[in-house]
């Protein structure tokens, strides 16, 4: 339909994902949204999806899409999609979301346009807003080809509202085919992050390479996070060079965070970093390179050694509680 | 076992503003210094890793223009080092210039092909410059093999079964499939290893097979910008956000410095009442 637009619900958990609200708020906003919800789910999953902007949500709540990853949501959704045939279908950047979306495109031959921020529909195709490298350049990207119209949406790129409305269900079997069965999931760890989560943090105080070892990260910066109750993120590099686990990462290939205030330390602004922290409401950088990239957007600019500044700095504001 | 490593030669993300040419409205890659994509290594040295364990030989496959083949010698180098059989492909000509993430994959399926059989293929996650972070996927269906993406283990291989564990938002998930398989490692996963001078000298004598996608029965609604199923449209600078104050030391001692800065930022944390 020409202005419907489908929603790749997604739940982690035991809750629809923030992601997935805010690309329904934006669906609906554009056009009629659906959601397709594949997989166990909770019992008011349906009704959150519909108070978000869903007019319908196919819903497969069969076992096999959880023990199965990837391939049978891919065999259902290809299906629905050539049935139905809506103007375009949105996916968060998440793991399943990536699969899910490249499985799909794939198998269905279709575009895929990743990293959106913003989309429009117009006769009939779909614009795209992309924040390319980092947030340094804007694209607009379209598609070309006939078929389906597949979108990878940042985090946080639309705010979502609560409107109250309700769906009806569509319900969608599993597919019988054992092929489609090959990627088992065999268990799933949680692991406990310690302190506020980076995705609903107000503050967070971010450390990278400038802060010169591991050790001085991990005495500098949690320290700081704890006092003003934020929580901690890393860039890429110091991730890579094994300082800190990936789930601290913020960045492209990270957590995407928008707190109120962004805390960057010992951190020269790659653009792979920007793209992840670039939408926080302030931005204070302490950096000793005067000519890094971070200072151009940050409110607040410290060029200076981060080592000697942070232990001050967490005097004083003990002092001021 | 027979891995094949597939990965990004990019243009040295350390070095360099990237920028987009505004005729091509693509990446500008020519004339930069190119290296190994830092996550092409890391599936490298999970494949080192495999092979030391198991034995067999690694193959390293990516498309890319000319600028590549230094990239494809440090992968050589890292496989040469720690004395395993290499090889290595080369996608290279115009045709293959300006394909999507569908038409790579496609194109680093056909490639695959045409390497003797193969157990299992890695590649990172996403390259470190574009991100987009599917290609892995669609390569995996392209071969018609199961993908265990975002790994951020690889706990082993049993007999003919790999398993992995996946990233996950809450933690992780014990994954497993049969082999042959295709695998995508996360970033930091493991350190990739320095090539050693005699694995560097040894990388030299490898001849890389290069194809044209005419040479892999590759036409023009397969690869390059033709077939892209996506099209930048326009390319434009987005709503700067503004440089507030820059504050610098104006000489004083380095400690009185610091305390001023210290208050500078409490200041200021005060005047958004996080303190």
């Amino acid at each position: 339909m020409a202005d419907t637009i489908w929603v790749y619900a997604e739940v982690v958990g035991g809750a629809v994902t923030p992601t997935t609200l805010e690309m329904l708020t934006k669906a609906a906003e554009v056009g009629t949204a659906e959601a397709v919800l594949l997989g166990s789910a909770p019992a008011d999953a349906v009704a959150t999806l519909g108070a978000y902007g869903a007019s319908k949500v196919y819903r497969g709540d069969d076992p096999t899409f959880d023990s199965y990853l990837m391939l049978p949501a891919i065999e259902v959704v290809a299906s629905l999609l050539q049935a139905h045939q809506p103007a375009a279908m949105l996916f968060a950047s998440s793991y399943a979301g990536r699969d899910v979306a490249a499985g799909l495109s794939a198998k269905l031959d279709c575009g895929a346009i990743t990293d959106v921020g913003d989309f429009q529909l117009s006769d009939g195709n779909v614009k795209a807003t992309i924040p390319a490298l980092g947030g340094s350049y804007l694209a607009t990207s379209t598609f070309t080809h006939a078929g389906p119209r597949l979108l990878l949406v940042r985090p946080k790129s639309f705010e979502p509202k609560h409107t109250g409305g309700s769906a009806v269900v569509e319900a969608v079997p599993a597919p019988a085919d054992a092929a489609l069965r090959k990627v088992q999931v065999v268990d799933r760890v949680d692991v406990p992050v310690e302190g506020p989560q980076l995705d609903a943090a107000r503050a967070i105080v971010s450390g990278g390479r400038g802060l010169k070892s591991g050790e001085a990260f991990h005495a500098l910066i949690p320290p700081l996070a704890e006092l003003l109750g934020g929580a901690v993120g890393a860039t890429r590099a110091i991730v890579d060079a094994g300082w800190v686990p990936y789930a601290m990462q913020v960045g492209q290939t990270g957590k995407t965070v928008k707190p109120d205030v962004y805390i960057a330390v010992g951190i020269s602004g790659a653009i792979q970093h920007l793209a992840g922290m670039k939408q926080s409401k302030a931005i204070i950088a302490i950096n000793s390179d005067p000519l890094a990239p971070i200072f151009q957007l940050s409110d607040l600019g410290i060029v200076g050694d981060a080592a000697q500044i942070l232990p001050l700095l967490i005097d004083e504001i003990r002092e001021r509680k | 076992m027979h891995v094949v490593v597939c990965g990004k030669v990019i243009p040295d993300i350390n070095q360099l503003t990237l920028r987009i040419d505004p005729d091509t409205k693509r990446l500008h890659r020519k004339d930069e210094p190119h290296i190994l994509d830092p996550a092409a290594a890391v599936a490298v040295e999970e494949a080192l890793q495999l092979v030391e364990q198991h034995g067999g030989s690694i193959s390293f496959v990516t498309m890319g223009p000319s600028d590549a083949a230094t990239g494809i010698r440090t992968a050589l180098a890292l496989i040469s080092t720690a004395n395993i059989p290499a090889a290595a492909v080369h996608l290279l000509g115009d045709e293959f210039a300006g394909s999507d993430t569908l038409g790579t994959a496609k194109a680093l399926a056909a490639a695959i092909k045409q390497l003797p059989p193969f157990d299992l293929i890695i590649c990172g996650t996403e390259a470190s410059d574009t991100y987009a972070g599917i290609v892995p996927a669609q390569l995996a269906w392209q071969l018609g093999i199961p993908p265990l993406t975002f790994a951020n283990k690889v706990v082993g291989v049993e007999g003919n079964t790999l398993t992995i564990n996946r990233q996950s938002e809450t933690g992780y998930a014990v994954v497993k499939a049969d082999l042959p398989a295709l695998v995508s490692v996360t970033s930091g996963l493991n350190e990739p290893r320095n090539p050693s001078l005699k694995g560097i000298m040894a990388a030299r004598k490898v001849d890389v097979q290069t194809y044209s996608a005419s040479q892999l029965g590759l036409g023009p609604d397969d690869v390059g910008a033709s077939a892209a199923r996506e099209r930048v449209e326009t390319v434009g600078a987005p709503e700067a956000r503004k440089a507030g104050r820059i504050l610098e030391s104006d000489g004083q001692p380095d400690t009185v410095w610091a305390q001023q800065a210290a208050k500078e930022v409490a200041d200021f944390l005060a005047s958004l009442k996080v303190i």
